[in-house]
Parts: C-alpha cells; structure tokens; sequence
C-alpha cells in the first residue's frame, strides 16, 4: 500500500464473517482502500460469493476485478466508479449507486435495485448493467461495441441530459417506469449527440429538439423488438418485474444517421 | 474558372542527362507525385518534400525546390495565409496540418545558456568518473521508511521507500503517439529502444498492440477520453497508467482518427469497428473537476493494483495552478507538453496559436509546486519540442525530472518534418497504415537508430554534467543557478527564475 496519509478516515480492516459459502465484509466505517483490499484477498484466496454490508459510498467495488464466477451482493449503497474496468464478475446492488457505475467495464454484470448517479457505463465495451429506477446526467457515453463484446444498460426510471452522448456502440434501454420524477419527460436534452455507434430504445417518445443532430428518431420495428425482448427478459428477471408490462408500451428507436459525423469537416493542408 | 487558385509549394526537377530511369522515385513516392512515361514525370501540386525520392535516387538527380514564384511582397497577408483563404474558400473546411508548431515564436531554450565551472569548483572528466543519468519517475516519499536489518543497522523498508517509482536509466522517454497515428512498426522500435535503453515508451490513446506484450515493463499505456483499447489487462500490463487531458500540439482539442484509418489491426488494438470515427473529445466526461480526476486517478490505481499514475496536460496560462491540483489529486507524475508538441492531426489555428512553451511551464510548475511542499509528490515530465540534449538539461535545469521525445525519435527514423503526418501517406512509412509504406521501417534497424540517439544523448548530457562540475542528473534538477538567459526580457527572466548572462 502506497504511504499516502489519508486524513479522516479509519484506517481499519473490515469485520468478516461467513454466511454459508459466502464472505461477508461490515464496511461500517471502513475506508474504501482496507475494504477493496479485503475484497481482492478474499477473491484470491478463493471466495466466490462476496456480501457487503452496510455500504456507505465505499468507492471502486468492484474495480478491475477480472474473475469471471465470481457474485459480490452490495447493501447499502454503492458509491462512485462500481464495477469500473471490471471484466468478469457480477455485482448487485441493494439500495443506490452514486456516480461512474461501469466505467470501462469489460463483461460481467451489475444490477441495482434502486437508483444510479451520473456517467453510468463511461466506455463500456462490455457486459450488463440493469438499474431499476432513475439514472443522472451523460449516461452511456462513448460507449462501444467490438466483436462479441456489445455492452447493454437498462434504466427502468428517468435520465438526464447528454444520454448516449458520443456512443459508439452497444444498446441503451431507457424505460421511464420506476421514476421518482413522473412529470418530467422520459430524458434531458442533448440525447445521443455525437452519437456514431449502436443503438437506443425509449419506452416513450422524444422530441426532435431534445436529440443530437447526429441521430435519426423512429418507431421500433418489430426487428428493434426482437432484439430487444431478451435483454428486457434478463432485465426483468434480474429484478423480479413483469415483462408483459414492460413491453406493454411502444419503444421509439434511436439510431445515428452516420459513422462518420465528423468525415467531411476538414480541409488538408 | 481554374478549380483552384494555390500554386504547388515546391518544384521537383530531374535532371533527366543523368537520370537512370529505373523509377524508384515514382515507387518511393507516399503521395504520388510522379508518373511513368518512359522517364519520371513529377506532379508539383502534390509535393510535400519529405525527400523519400531524392534519398532514394541512385543518381542523385533529384533536386526539391521552394517554387519561386514571386506573390506580390506583403509582411501582412504572407503567401501561406492567402495560401490558407484560397483552400478554405474552396473547401469550407477547417485546415488539418500535422507535426509541430512551425510558426517563428521565440525559443525560449535557445535565450538560455548553460554554465559551466572553471578555477574554484572544477569541472568533472566525465571520460574518467562516474555521471549517474539515472532518474526515478514517481512520488517520492515525505519520508523514507527504514527496518532494521537484523544485523544491528537498518535499512529502507520495503514499502516505505520508493518501491513504486519507476527506474529510468537515463531522463528521457518517448513520447505518446497512439498506433493509429503511427505505424505498427513505429511502436514495436520504439518499444525495443526502450527496452535497450532501459527507458519507457508510451502507447499514446490507441491501445496496446499484443506485439508490445513482451516490452510492456517498458510500457506507459495511456488512457484518454475515448478509452480506446482500454480494458483490466491494458492497465495491468503497463509499467505506469497515463491520463491524457491534454497534448501540447492542441490544448483543448480532442483527438480523431478519421474512419479511413481505422483498418483492421487498430480496430483491433483500439477495440472499436473497422471504418468507424475514432473520437476521444477533448473534455473526460467523467472529469469535470480536479475531484473527478482524483476519482479516475484511484480508479486506475484500484483496478491495477497501485501503479503509478501520471496525468498530461499541455501547457497553458494558469499551468501552475493546473498542476498543484493534479498532484493533490494524486498523480505519481505530471507530464507538461509545450505548444511546440508535434501531432499526426491537428486544426492548424489551434497548433499555430495556442498554448505556452514548456520552458515556461515547467519552471512555473516546478516553482509552485516547491513554494507549495509538494514537489517530491510527483515527478514532471518535460516535453513539446525537445530537440537535442541541451535542450534535455536545461528542460531539467528549470525543473522536469525527465523529457519525453516525439518528432525526435521519429526523425531518427526518418521523419523529414514535412508535416503531412495528417494525410496517412508518410513515404517514410511512419505515419501511415499503408502496408506497402509501413514495411518501409524494419523495427530492429527502427530501434537500432532510436537507441544510438538516447545513447548519443546521455553521452552529451554526461558532457554537460562534467562541464558543471556535478556528477548526478538529479543534482541538476530545478537548478536554474546554472543558466543564464541572453536576449529575454525581465519578466520573463522572473518568470523563469533565471538571471541574465553577465550576471
Ligand atoms: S529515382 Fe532518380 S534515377 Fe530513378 S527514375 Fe527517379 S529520378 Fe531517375
Ligand atoms: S512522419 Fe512522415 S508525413 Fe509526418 S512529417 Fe515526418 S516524414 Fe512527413
């Protein structure tokens, strides 16, 4: 460990205990450094099942990790960067995430039950991330597809602005159901602008002047539902809700009208 | 109407008696300047003399001129301003130029003059004596830790001392410059150089070939906005995780890699689809505050298992306040590139117009930094067109611990600075994807070249430490009592921290 002095904070190891085969970390007061430490002892001594209680904002849970069996159970709430460049393990959480959930994530998968923060899913290139209510500001972006690794998010609630800014690949799912803000409209403005890349769905509509120029709106196909329906049946399952309902509605498609936006703006010298 | 009004820039002329017509120049040609009619025919308008023809014509017949075409004398509206009016009337586009800053700003590093000792404190025969080049890149502890090693004395506990800095053998690196923007083979001799010379390259935002796989204890792997080929094993293989915020060459500017050049070996190093754009914006849309780059910082650092962690920036107004922040924030070292920082692609306004040069940066940064406490936190990175060794010392004389070289290096590869980079036709085979172009640099004679030149440099910098009469590299860190200025004005002297010659 780095000898940086980190003022305010107690620098003690979490309480550990066994619940049948999993570990189970008290973050009560814990620093994020001792309890992410503990995570990846544990993980390399062989833990496969990981349950943090009393998560109180603890940052990076999650991050790096790359062992694929791996399920970490989060109460309380997460805080910034869950699950960042993490490649393999799934983690969900029981209460709130705050802001970076995902960034660069590789695979694996990240389900919470309740709302998420700002810039979810930053450079995804792979994986899940399903959240059952309301999602902040610039999620999604720059998030990209390459081969077999097609990052998908699902918000169930409401997002902010600048949604899907810049995506370059991937699917967004934005549904507008478990919302604490039922008058506001489904996302902010500035929706997929810069987009190059992939796909977004809204359980809704959208106004032309909420969107990037970059993007053509249009009704989902009945070939955009296809696509659709198992992500949304894994989404569901994930957090016990009823597909039926979810796919009760039509989905608008929203899909860049180029791969290269910016191909004509130069002149070489 | 002519379809344009801008006359070629050069004239190629062969001297056709001594020509052997054996055609080498027009297949040695990236931008297919000639044609082949029983002799070469060269097409001006598409000359960039880069002297890919003229080195290789068996007869030397081959002369490159300036076109003298005489545009009506005016200090104001020079040729290549009209030259820059005429294109953007035919186009409407932004101007894309490429490699560094061209326009005639004034050198700060060529005001400054290094010292040396006479009678009192005498010179060093660095032929005979030992000169310690080494450098070490990192945070260097408030204080060192000891043990006691069991034998009744102590020693530097493990953790407590500088086990995370990184050892360079001498205080150069190589300059990020993605795989994308350079070819394959560019980055496997800059790599092998590294490795030789037991100092670092950097990947730039492009990824990390697996071909680099073996060299990756030499490697810096950079992390930009776009997070191109950026994933878990990308950070755990470098030998130190670089943010990029900004580049010398143009500060506030994102970087782009047109689609054209995205074919399928970067698709696969970048990790995006062949043919897409390639867009890292200039802003990290998670990083909106010195707050949310320490969060990226640990998350680096959480995800690798405690690397260094350095940040570039280039250098602008405020650097100082700008680089307090990003050591507070964490980072293990800040790199500072000047506004003469070459680039494969840049807006020409931005390239020619903003920035400062990183003589000043540095010395500004360095300078807040000690009047803060906090200079040992991290180590500064000098770069943005460091052009010989002297340039190396005095870098180090107002404040870097090391200098990174781009155009440098690649000019030891060939690179003549015909700042074309930008099309992805380098007839040199840099700056280019084109196979038939890229196979032009062989990585073991690429990296055989780049290695003599960090090796002829330290030799010099060896020279320079023997002149000073000091025998360490580190003890000439910040030391700017050791340069005078010729030619600056006060201020700028001030600024600096360093006093006039005669002084
Ligand atoms: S390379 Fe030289 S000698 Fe050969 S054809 Fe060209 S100009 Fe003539
Ligand atoms: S790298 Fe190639 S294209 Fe760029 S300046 Fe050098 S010679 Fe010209």
């Amino acid at each position: 460990m780095a000898s940086t002095v980190i003022e305010g904070y107690r620098q003690v190891a979490p309480h550990v205990r066994t619940e049948g085969d999993a570990i189970v970390f008290d973050a009560n007061g814990v620093y994020y450094r001792q309890l992410n430490d503990a995570i990846r002892q544990a993980v390399e001594a062989g833990a496969r099942r990981i349950i943090i209680e009393n998560a109180n904002g603890q940052r990076y849970i999650g991050a790096g990790l790359q062992v694929k069996d791996l399920a970490i159970e989060v109460r309380g709430t997460a805080g910034n960067d869950l699950a960042a460049f993490m490649d393999g393990p799934s983690i969900e959480v029981f209460g709130n995430a705050q802001d970076g959930v995902g960034n660069t994530m590789a695979s694996g998968k990240v389900v919470i039950h309740g709302d998420a923060g700002d810039v979810l899913g930053y450079g995804m290139r792979g994986g899940r991330v399903f959240v059952r209510g309301d999602v902040g500001y610039r999620v999604g972006i720059h998030m990209k597809a390459y081969e077999s690794l097609v990052p998908v998010v699902v918000c169930g609630g409401k997002a902010r602005d600048f949604f899907g800014e810049y995506m370059a690949g991937g699917m967004l799912v934005l549904l507008g159901m478990n919302t604490q803000f039922p008058d506001d409209p489904i996302a902010g403005g500035f929706l997929g602008s810069g987009m190059h890349g992939g796909v977004i769905y809204l359980r809704g509509a959208v106004e032309p002047w909420q969107c990037g120029k970059e993007v053509g709106i249009a009704e989902a196909s009945d070939a955009d539902i296809a696509a659709l329906t198992p992500v949304l049946k894994d989404y569901c399952d994930s957090l016990g809700l009823d597909i039926d309902e979810v796919l009760s509605a039509p989905f608008t498609r929203i899909a860049p009208v180029s791969h290269r936006p910016y191909g004509k703006m130069y002149a070489y010298l | 109407m002519p379809a344009t009004f801008i006359q070629p820039e050069f004239r190629v002329k062969i001297d056709y008696d001594k020509c052997h017509k054996c055609g080498r120049c027009v297949q040695q040609c990236g931008w297919g300047v000639y044609d082949f009619n029983e002799r070469p025919v060269p097409h001006d308008e598409k000359c960039r003399a880069c002297h890919r023809c003229v080195t290789f014509c068996p007869a030397h017949c081959i002369t490159i001129e300036r076109n003298p075409l005489a545009y009506r004398e005016n200090d104001n509206w020079s040729a290549p301003l009209r030259k820059a009016v005429w294109k953007q009337a035919e186009t409407g586009g932004v101007l894309l130029t490429s490699m560094g800053n061209p326009q005639p700003y004034p050198r700060i590093f060529d005001h400054l003059l290094l010292d040396a000792c006479q009678v009192t404190n005498p010179s060093i025969d660095p032929l005979r004596e030992p000169m310690e080049l080494r450098t070490y890149l990192g945070r260097k502890p408030d204080a060192v830790q000891v043990e006691p090693d069991g034998a009744g004395g102590y020693r530097l506990a493990e953790d407590g001392g500088m086990s995370r800095n990184i050892e360079l053998a001498t205080p150069i690196v190589f300059s990020p410059m993605s795989y994308g923007s350079v070819s394959l083979n560019v980055h496997k001799s800059l790599a092998m150089a590294a490795e030789r010379c037991g100092i670092l390259m950097n990947t730039g935002e492009g990824g990390l070939h697996e071909d680099l796989y073996p060299y990756q204890d030499h490697v810096i792997v950079q992390v930009a906005s776009g997070r191109f080929g950026v994933g878990p094993d990308y950070l755990k293989r470098g030998a130190a995780i670089e943010i990029k915020i900004g580049q010398g060459a143009k500060p506030g500017i994102g970087g782009h890699l047109p689609g054209e050049k995205i074919n399928k070996e970067v698709s696969s190093t970048r990790m995006i689809p062949q043919g897409t754009d390639a867009i890292s914006p200039a802003p990290h849309h998670d990083i909106y505050s010195i707050e949310d780059l320490r969060q990226l910082i640990y998350a680096l650092k959480e995800a690798s298992g405690y690397k260094p962690v350095g940040v570039k920036i280039a250098a602008v107004h405020n650097v100082a306040a700008i680089a307090s922040g990003i050591v507070r924030a964490g980072a293990d070292y800040i790199y500072l590139d000047g506004f003469r920082g070459g680039t494969g692609a840049a807006p020409a306004v931005i390239r020619d117009h903003v920035g400062i040069p990183v003589e000043i940066a540095v010395a500004v940064v360095d300078q807040r930094l000690r009047e803060e406490g906090i200079r040992n936190h991290a180590s500064i990175v000098a770069a943005g067109s460091i052009r010989s060794s002297a340039d190396v010392a005095k870098a180090i004389a107002l404040g870097a611990d090391v200098v990174a070289i781009g155009t440098a290096a690649l000019i030891a590869l060939g690179c003549h600075v015909c700042q074309s980079c930008h099309t992805g036709s380098c007839s040199w085979g840099i700056t280019t994807q084109k196979p038939e172009l890229t196979r032009r640099i062989d990585p073991e004679w690429g990296a055989e070249r780049v290695s003599n030149l960090v090796h002829a440099w330290s030799h010099e910098l060896q020279e320079i430490l023997g002149a000073l009469g000091v025998n360490a590299i580190e003890s000439l860190r910040g030391s700017r009592e050791r340069l005078r200025s010729i030619g600056l004005d006060e201020q700028t002297n001030r600024i600096l921290g360093v006093k006039p010659a005669g002084m």
